[in-house]
């Protein structure tokens, strides 16, 4: 299911603004890959473009190459609907649809890929994708509650159970515990530790003790200079890039010197 | 109702001429439309009483002032629960296109042209209706009395003129377009970005993404701003006056000559000839259509308010 992703000199406009440029990574598949940088230096965007969502805003386009399992995303024939199917993704404030429920949020997904699901597989897949966000205890006595009712922290991981329910290859979070608590924040970075063993996982945070704590490579990402595009400027298995990073930039960063 | 409350701990405050001016000025203009209602009720209660007391042979059709307004309000819920059914589809479909499909400048251009015809005069509708649209429909109703006269809303026989309830009801439909339009649009404009993107996330299509996100956040909205535009039909007084034939029997053929009339055109058109117990009789029917408006319009207030707690914060 894990699956490798190659991104090879990827540009990415907003209109005529060049938001990311050139940017060439190779994300490992069952691994935790972290980008971090300070605000505004693309690596949301970069995510974004992960999963072709962020197209969604006028006028943003890509050129270079993001490869998933041998075919490339951008290639001619893809739909952009199908890529998000495959690559799944958690935002920054925890979105349960308001008006389902805690089961109807998770079956969400299964409901537009598998429309004639029989009930009792429907059942077993939302069990299995809460059990799997760590979830389950919590909610199995109130699925047919609004999932809106829940906590921060479990609405988060019912994102991710939703996020899960279409065993997606990818998943992507976009600094999923910036809107939390702490006790919460540790809930959800023991279930992306728990999580990497099936999915390739990529994660935009601010938190540099987070990117630490939960991932295996790292990238950083910067602005070229005030008004200039966004640049990965290095990427490492996260030990090295914390403790010996080749970059000057990168060293002053993580030290706490800027960002 | 408190419309002023008394200053008790605020005793010491320094007060500036200026503020108490400006805050008088801006409770008596609350207050004087709180009067204004209150006034327009009494009188609608005071000139109806003579006509509840009166025997029942003096009332117009001689049979009492229920039996006089009942078909009159008939035609009035019937006339304009029609053009709901007709304008609300239309509209949440308008606010999907501008909010969701158009391109952005076509959207401003067509939300400007709905919103200018909620500038046009009412009797200009009148007259397009009775003059244009009226003829229009003859064929076609003569078509549906033949082929669907099994179905009593089609019975016929077709009206020769076309000023036929179903004209009345796609005239008044036109009218209660843009209110209708612009409550859903706003709503659907407001849905969160954040519920949009996790219907994206999972590889909804745009229609997919609209019925999983949109509809449901704009569902308060649909329901107010259709009660909006309902109570807005209810009171259309001149498109109907101008288009409808009436002959006053309670009916739900909406393709013959013999329509119930509606308590506001019935009341324009009656109004300058009647004198003494009838115009009372018509002020009654006025109490009622009154009372029915001011209850949807509550109820729509309610239902849109209400909307604002399920906010996307949440």
């Amino acid at each position: 299911m894990a699956t490798r992703i190659q991104v090879s000199g990827l540009d990415i406009h907003y209109d005529r603004f060049l938001a990311v440029q050139d940017v060439s990574m190779d994300i490992e598949p069952r691994q935790v890959t972290a980008l971090i940088g300070p605000s505004g230096c693309g690596k949301s965007t970069l995510l974004r473009s992960l999963n072709r969502m962020h197209e969604l805003v006028p006028g943003a386009r890509v050129s270079g190459k993001v490869v998933l399992d041998g075919q490339d995303l951008y290639g001619p024939d893809v739909d952009p609907v199908r890529v998000r199917r495959h690559v799944g993704m958690v935002f920054q404030r925890p979105n349960p649809f308001p008006t389902m429920s805690v089961y109807d949020n998770v079956a969400a997904g299964l409901r537009l890929n598998h429309r004639r699901m029989p009930r009792s597989e429907m059942d077993g897949r939302v069990e299995r994708s809460l059990r799997a966000a760590n979830l389950w205890t919590e909610v199995r006595d109130r699925l047919h509650r609004p999932g809106s009712g829940l906590s921060g922290g479990q609405q988060q991981r019912l994102c991710i159970a939703r996020a899960i329910a279409v065993e997606p290859d990818v998943l992507l979070m976009d600094e999923p515990c910036s809107a939390l608590d702490p006790i919460s924040t540790q809930a959800i970075e023991d279930l992306i530790l728990d999580l990497k063993s099936s999915y390739t996982i990529v994660i935009v945070t601010h938190n540099m003790q987070q990117a630490q704590r939960v991932s295996d490579t790292t990238g950083f990402f910067n602005l070229r200079a005030a008004g200039e595009p966004g640049v990965l400027v290095e990427m490492a298995d996260t030990t090295t890039l914390f403790t010996r990073p080749a970059k000057q930039a990168t060293e002053d960063y993580v030290s706490g010197r800027f960002g | 109702m408190p419309i002023t409350t008394e200053p008790t701990g605020r005793q010491r405050t320094p007060q500036r001429l200026g503020d108490r001016v400006f805050s008088g000025a801006s409770t008596g203009a609350g207050v004087l439309i709180l009067a204004v209602l209150a006034g327009v009720a009494a009188f609608l209660l005071v000139e109806a009483w003579p006509a509840v007391t009166a025997p029942a042979e003096d009332m117009p059709g001689g049979e009492g002032v229920a039996l006089y307004v009942w078909p009159l309000l008939f035609g009035t819920l019937l006339s304009a629960l029609l053009a709901l059914a007709i304008a609300a589809p239309l509209s949440v479909a308008i606010a999907l296109f501008i909010t969701q499909y158009a391109h952005r400048r076509v959207a401003t251009t067509l939300g400007y042209v709905i919103d200018l015809l909620a500038a046009v005069p009412s009797i200009i509708f009148g007259l397009w209706g009775v003059s244009q649209l009226a003829p229009l429909t003859v064929d076609p109703t003569g078509w549906l009395a033949e082929n669907l006269g099994f179905i009593p809303l089609f019975a016929g026989p077709a009206s020769s003129t076309g000023r036929t309830m179903l004209t009345v009801a796609l005239v008044l439909a036109i009218m209660i377009l843009p209110i209708n339009t612009a409550v859903v649009r706003e709503a659907f404009r407001q849905t969160p970005r954040l519920h949009e993107e996790a219907s994206w996330a999972l590889g909804a299509t745009r229609s997919e993404m609209i019925r999983m996100s949109v509809l449901p956040f704009g569902r308060s909205a649909i329901i107010g701003g259709s009660m909006l535009g309902l109570g807005r039909a209810l009171g259309e007084t001149m498109a109907v006056a101008m288009v409808l034939s009436t002959s006053g029997g309670v009916t739900f053929n909406l393709i013959s000559n013999g329509n119930p009339s509606t308590i506001a055109a019935n009341i324009a058109l009656q109004f300058p000839e009647s004198t003494g117990i009838k115009v009372n009789a018509l002020i009654a029917s006025g109490l009622v259509l009154f009372a029915v408006t001011l209850a949807v319009n509550m109820t729509a207030r309610a239902v849109i308010n209400r909307r604002r707690e399920f906010s996307g914060a949440n």
